[in-house]
């Protein structure tokens, strides 16, 4: 009896071995996806630099006409796109393995459109700027998702009626939102549908560096507790006789949900799609596993990809990086809905 | 509750919300002076004009309320989906893509222009996200249609998005288009899609029965004798072209037609046929309120009927979604 005890001992042992040796992989070969696409956004723009060109720029030295576009333009938008792709990706992955649901994440809950209609308001209605907009944006959200979580209630069917609420409450505040515009000059109009549909156009250093802070705290702390998230398939009495407390959890997890989601949104607007389908995607590069390090840097690389594209795919016109993502997204989407019915109908 | 007893006090209701809007707005006239108006007295030509455009709204905004009011009913009943309504499955935004084509690349400007591209727009999202919720099993589809009216939602925002971002000038047309307003229309815009409207009416109003037979389920239908697939596409017919031809005139309204067939069917009871006659008079009173309400509550300027809706209807939204058990 013992030998099939150690038996079994050996053989979950080989399989978790293999499942975290494909994880590390997985991260390593995303990581130098991220980096490649990273260098070719900084560096292969319009106007090409040399890899030591654009080393000798960042530590100092000025090359005319190379430096300003590198600096002010490629460079700075290939930072943010790594920063808010890996923002709105962990949120979503974590948010999504919390709620036990592909579909429940920020986006769809419409916790980006909380932030993004208070952003808008306060932008073009207060003329605020800087700072206290990233404040009130990140208040947006909080609302949204206080209200989603208050509103839903508990029980089985919770998950269900929070996106049936999130996605209602984006109706009604895409509809603050055109109000918002329509009371708007034109110009401060325009301005606010480029930063609506998600926008890396006009990003500044000091956007990266808040960013950046609020990423750097949130992104390993989030990898961390959303590890125990497994726990709470078990139910939240027998998660607690492991020592695990399930209220306490969800709202950490939900606290830093909605930080990065609301920072990411308030610095370039909510990209569609790259926090709904980070996830998925990583989850079936891994196996079936949640990984929020792994979904960070698939958003990462959707978010590079698209802002590349959407820079230089059509000459002359430099579109919204969210226009990309949003088209690209529906598809993925629909794939998502039929493998989903497939899996169901399988079991 | 007797047909006839819906029919008064629907009547009632209405004239109630016309003459509301009919006297109270921004503009300081004194409601003596709009009576004077109305009934040909003599009075000043602002007066008249003050006068004729609250005529104007009132009737398009009986008009729309009436469309989208009875368009949620039937939508309802036949995906059997208490949030189907047309702004939540994406067939309004369906609608505003098109518009937007419209305006960029065909030059296109004035109600009788949108309404083909609207109509155009509503039809194709109605189709595509019908046919994504078809994908889920049948217990989760209320949240798989309203994810695939989300997933609509997003794909052609981010369109509208990339069209709008380089014109100006459309988007200077499209952003008074897409709040959903009854204001600053000729009433004769009505007559434009007033064959749509017909039809549509026709169609819808008297799939009450077909409603009734789907809500006992689609075995049971069959059993009892209905042409099933027909009748559905028949009524699916009739709620479309309502919907388009309200957007039409009005842009898109959200959130009337998630409402009124709730709030009529909690008053007239689960006979879809009473329902929808009572929708023809919930809806516009629905709407020639917000519009009403919309000049009060920030004058001097005004809020649009479409907005007032959609804050009007988000409790609505919510308290419904808490009585359901939802997969």
């Amino acid at each position: 009896m013992s030998t099939v005890a150690l038996d079994t001992v050996a053989t979950l042992r080989a399989v978790r071995r293999r499942v975290h040796r494909r994880q590390r992989l997985l991260v390593v070969a995303l990581t130098v996806l991220v980096v490649g696409l990273f260098l070719v956004r900084a560096l292969l723009g319009d106007y090409r630099i040399s890899f030591v060109d654009g080393i000798r720029m960042v530590s100092g030295t000025t090359i005319p006409g190379a430096s300003f576009i590198f600096l002010e333009s490629t460079l700075p938008r290939a930072c943010m796109s790594v920063l808010a792709g890996a923002a709105f990706a962990s949120a979503g992955a974590a948010y999504q393995s919390m709620l036990r649901n592909p579909l429940a994440s920020p986006d769809v809950l419409g916790i980006n459109l909380g932030a993004s209609a208070a952003a808008v308001f306060s932008v073009v209605l207060l003329g605020w700027s800087g700072t206290p907009v990233a404040l009130v944006a990140f208040s947006g959200a909080v609302a949204v998702a206080l209200a989603i979580h208050g509103f839903a209630g508990r029980g089985g069917a919770a998950t269900g009626r929070m996106i049936l609420v999130g996605v209602g409450l984006a109706a009604v505040l895409s509809s603050v939102v055109h109000w918002v515009l329509l009371r708007a000059d034109i110009y401060r109009a325009q301005d606010a549908l480029v930063w609506l549909t998600g926008s890396l156009g006009s990003v500044s250093w000091d956007e990266i560096v808040r960013l950046g802070v609020v990423v750097a705290i949130a992104l390993p702390l989030l990898t961390v507790v959303t590890r125990q998230l497994g726990v709470l398939g078990l139910g939240d009495d027998l998660a607690a006789g492991l020592g695990v407390r399930a209220h306490r959890l969800r709202g950490l997890v939900t606290a830093l949900v909605v930080l990065l989601t609301a920072s990411a949104t308030a610095a370039c607007g909510p990209i569609a799609f790259v926090g709904f389908l980070s996830g998925p995607i990583a989850r079936r590069l891994t196996g079936g596993r949640t990984s929020v390090p792994a979904a960070a840097l698939v958003g990462a690389a959707m978010v590079l990809a698209a802002d590349y594209v959407s820079a230089y795919a059509v000459p002359g016109t430099a579109f919204p990086v969210g226009v990309v993502t949003g088209l690209a997204g529906a598809p993925v989407l629909v794939w998502l809905l039929v493998a989903g019915r497939r899996s169901i109908a399988r079991r | 509750m007797p047909v006839a007893v819906v029919v008064a006090g629907g009547v009632v209701a209405v004239a109630l919300a016309v003459a509301f809007s009919l006297l109270v707005g921004t503009q300081a006239v004194s409601p003596s002076g709009i009576v004077n108006a109305l009934t040909g007295g003599a009075v000043s030509d602002q007066v008249r004009g003050i006068a004729d455009s609250r005529v104007d709204r009132t009737l398009i905004g009986i008009v729309v309320g009436a469309a989208v009011g009875v368009c949620g009913v039937v939508l309802q009943g036949l995906t059997r989906n208490p949030l189907a309504e047309p702004g939540i499955l994406g067939i309004n935004s369906g609608a505003a893509l098109a518009v937007v084509v419209g305006i960029k690349v065909f030059a296109i400007s004035g109600v009788a222009g949108y309404v083909w591209f609207a109509l155009a727009g509503a039809v194709l999202t109605a189709v595509i996200v019908q046919l994504l919720a078809l994908l889920a099993p049948v217990r989760a589809q209320p949240v798989t249609m309203a994810l695939a009216g989300a997933a609509v939602m997003a794909t052609s925002t981010s369109l509208v998005g990339a069209i709008l971002v380089s014109d100006q000038g459309a988007l200077d047309v499209f952003r008074f288009w897409q709040v959903g307003s009854v204001a600053g229309r000729d009433a004769s815009i009505v007559l434009d899609v007033a064959p749509l409207l017909v039809v549509g009416f026709v169609l819808a109003l008297s799939s009450g029965s077909v409603l009734n037979t789907v809500a006992l389920g689609d075995d049971l239908a069959r059993g009892l004798g209905q042409r099933v697939l027909l009748h559905r596409l028949l009524a699916a017919t009739g709620a479309i072209l309502l919907a388009a031809s309200a957007t039409a005139l009005a842009g898109p309204i959200a959130f009337v037609g998630l409402v009124v067939p709730h709030v009529v069917r909690a008053v007239v009871g689960p006979d879809h046929r009473r329902i929808l006659l009572g929708a023809l008079f919930a809806g516009p009173v629905l709407v020639v309120v917000a519009d009403t309400l919309g000049r009060v509550v920030a004058a001097p300027s005004e809020v649009q009927a479409g907005i007032i809706c959609a804050v009007v209807g988000a409790p609505f939204l919510v308290g419904l979604v808490r009585r359901m058990n939802v997969a």
